[in-house]
């Protein structure tokens, strides 16, 4: 295994294939993206720019209706409590799951990985005529609690395996020390699984910000759609003449926090994954 | 510690010790029951209550009519169409995204530099909404608006005008979206084969190809059963893409099983009836398609 110092004519000619490969892929997967977002202000015959660039297709975008920003507002809401719901009911799930023995809890457990093997539409048409029953149709808290169910297979999981990883003597020490089995779980072991926590946290606003099915079936305020379904809808309006510009616009916003809290967070999203997530 | 060993030694403080720590335990997971209970078990027993009942959407329950709703299920003109098309769609979207995220983890397995940024760079699409990936290809693939609409024009060619390329289209937006998260997967189960079993292969003389046939790909069962089974049932649910992009033609030519129940609920008919009779045989076909799935990984792994 002596590495040569020089690099050699051989070396070089096996190597310029594979950088050539590797970048025409990358360039692949990154177009798409570039494409968007640079005709997305440059001009075109047929969109709200069409001479020079600016940002003319985001002014018809907002404008769209009742407002860009009621409909970005409600996925935040969306996102908002799903995230924080999620955070919750899988933080203290997880806690009970890697921590205490109690009547149900395998049961309990594999019923609700049983949410990852049924099908969307199976549990969401009944959930519609359940959520109309009690009031719940056609808003967004609604739509919330819908999505936090579907994350928690993946959240649950993940805050178990989270909190087996942590030592029992910690909080047993906490324990002894006098803190409540809650007291050891919010002041020693929280900050320990803080990277479960972030991942399960990204996971669930990727989720929600981007779900389309949900509230397609849940909403039908069009003052309560959210962005992506009002992205979809935007498309048709004028006359059924698409304005491609505005929907590029469109797919901007709605792609550019997913990408750059991607970006900023992908070591959490990768190390989450590469820790153990899949394991078995 | 000593508190703890003391309490732990008289069998009555052991058993009321034992009581209180069931009782949280049962405390702490109770958000996620009534999560699992209220919207997931009941929507269950109510679909399963629909699916034979005349249930119309604005009317509601007007009482048990079965096994009509299944009848007219299978019944419908789109049924087998839909089957066929999923099954189809499935199949494809399966094998290119298990060979290409195998292919993508192989060639960025080492960490370097260069092989980092090229993981992030076939990662990042996953971080799009299958909605917003679906409406930035909708305008890709434009002959008005796309960047290939000047080549494209007057040769007659499209991305979607027919159903074959109207499918092909669609498995390329999924490949690019899905590829990154299914190579992610592939990584975790080749850092899971230790060093050593590459080593001994390397020292008895195994070629690369040789060394993949025989110990990459047996010792990656685990992880391409999981892809598998995540690929097989997202795929046969598919929605989002065929919705958005194709709006299930050319010529109903792409409409998926999940499409068709939303119809049947939301769109026209308005028969939650029927469209509960489609959402337990999705149900019933995909557990007894995962059931099988997993029984075959399994099965092979033993001999």
């Amino acid at each position: 295994m002596t590495r040569r110092a020089r690099v050699s004519f051989r070396d070089v000619a096996i190597r310029t294939p594979y950088w050539v490969f590797t970048t025409a892929l990358a360039v692949m997967f990154l177009y798409p993206l570039i494409w968007t977002g640079v005709s997305s202000v440059s001009p075109h015959p047929g969109t709200n720019q069409v001479d020079g660039w600016g940002f003319g297709n985001y002014i018809t975008l907002g404008n769209y209706q009742a407002g860009i920003w009621v409909y970005l507002l409600n996925t935040v809401i969306v996102s908002g409590l799903t995230v924080l719901i999620t955070l919750v009911v899988s933080t203290l799930g997880g806690y009970a799951f890697a921590r205490f023995r109690f009547v149900g809890r395998n049961a309990l457990f594999l019923l609700t990985l049983a949410i990852l093997m049924v099908p969307y539409a199976t549990v969401l048409i009944p959930l519609y005529v359940i959520l109309t029953r009690v009031g719940l149709q056609n808003t967004l808290l609604g739509v919330a609690l819908v999505l936090t169910m579907f994350q928690l297979p993946f959240s649950t999981f993940m805050m178990r395996i989270s909190f087996e990883a942590v030592p029992r003597e910690m909080d047993e020490a906490a324990m002894v020390d006098g803190c409540t089995s809650f007291s050891a779980l919010w002041r020693v072991l929280l900050p320990a699984v803080k990277p479960g926590l972030i991942t399960v946290g990204l996971f669930a606003f990727l989720a929600s910000w981007n779900d389309f099915f949900a509230p397609l079936i849940l909403i039908t305020d069009s003052r309560l759609q959210t962005l992506p379904l009002a992205v979809a809808n935007l498309r048709g309006q004028v006359q059924g003449v698409v304005d491609y510009g505005a929907t590029e616009a469109g797919v901007v916003v709605l792609a550019l926090p997913c990408v750059v809290l991607f970006l900023i967070l992908q070591r959490h999203y990768v190390r989450g994954f590469l820790s153990g997530a899949f394991k078995g | 510690m000593t508190v703890a060993a003391l309490a732990r030694r008289t069998p009555t403080a052991r058993r009321s010790r034992r009581g209180a720590r069931s009782a949280a335990g049962w405390l702490y997971a109770t958000p996620t029951a009534l999560f699992v209970l209220l919207l997931f078990i009941v929507p269950l027993l109510v679909v399963g209550k629909m699916s034979v009942s005349n249930w119309p959407l604005l009317g509601g329950d007007l009482g048990i009519n079965a096994p009509l709703n299944y009848q007219k299920a299978v019944m419908n003109r789109f049924f087998w169409d839909s089957v066929g098309f999923t099954v189809k769609y499935t199949v494809l979207a399966t094998v290119l995204l298990i060979v290409l995220g195998l292919g993508l983890a192989l060639l960025v397995q080492q960490s370097t530099r260069w092989k980092s940024v090229l993981r992030i760079a076939f990662l990042v699409p996953s971080a799009l909404g299958l909605a917003s990936a679906s409406l930035l290809f909708y305008v890709l693939y434009s002959p008005f608006a796309g960047p290939f609409a000047h080549l494209l024009a007057g040769t007659g060619l499209s991305f979607l005008g027919t159903p074959d390329a109207a499918l092909g289209s669609t498995l390329f937006l999924i490949v690019w979206r899905y590829a990154g998260f299914y190579m992610l997967l592939m990584l975790v189960g080749l850092q899971n084969i230790p060093d050593e079993v590459y080593e001994a292969a390397r020292i008895d003389g195994a070629g690369p190809l040789q060394t993949f046939r025989g110990i990459t790909l047996p010792l990656l069962r685990p992880t391409l059963a999981l892809t598998t089974v995540l690929c097989v049932t997202g795929s046969l649910l598919a929605f989002d893409q065929f919705y958005i992009l194709t709006k299930g033609g050319p010529d109903n030519s792409t409409i998926t099983v999940v499409q068709l129940i939303y119809s049947v609920a939301f769109q026209g008919q308005n028969d939650l009836g029927v469209a509960g009779a489609l959402s337990v045989i999705v149900l019933a076909a995909l557990v007894i398609i995962n059931i099988g799935q997993i029984r075959a990984f399994r099965g092979k792994s033993e001999d």
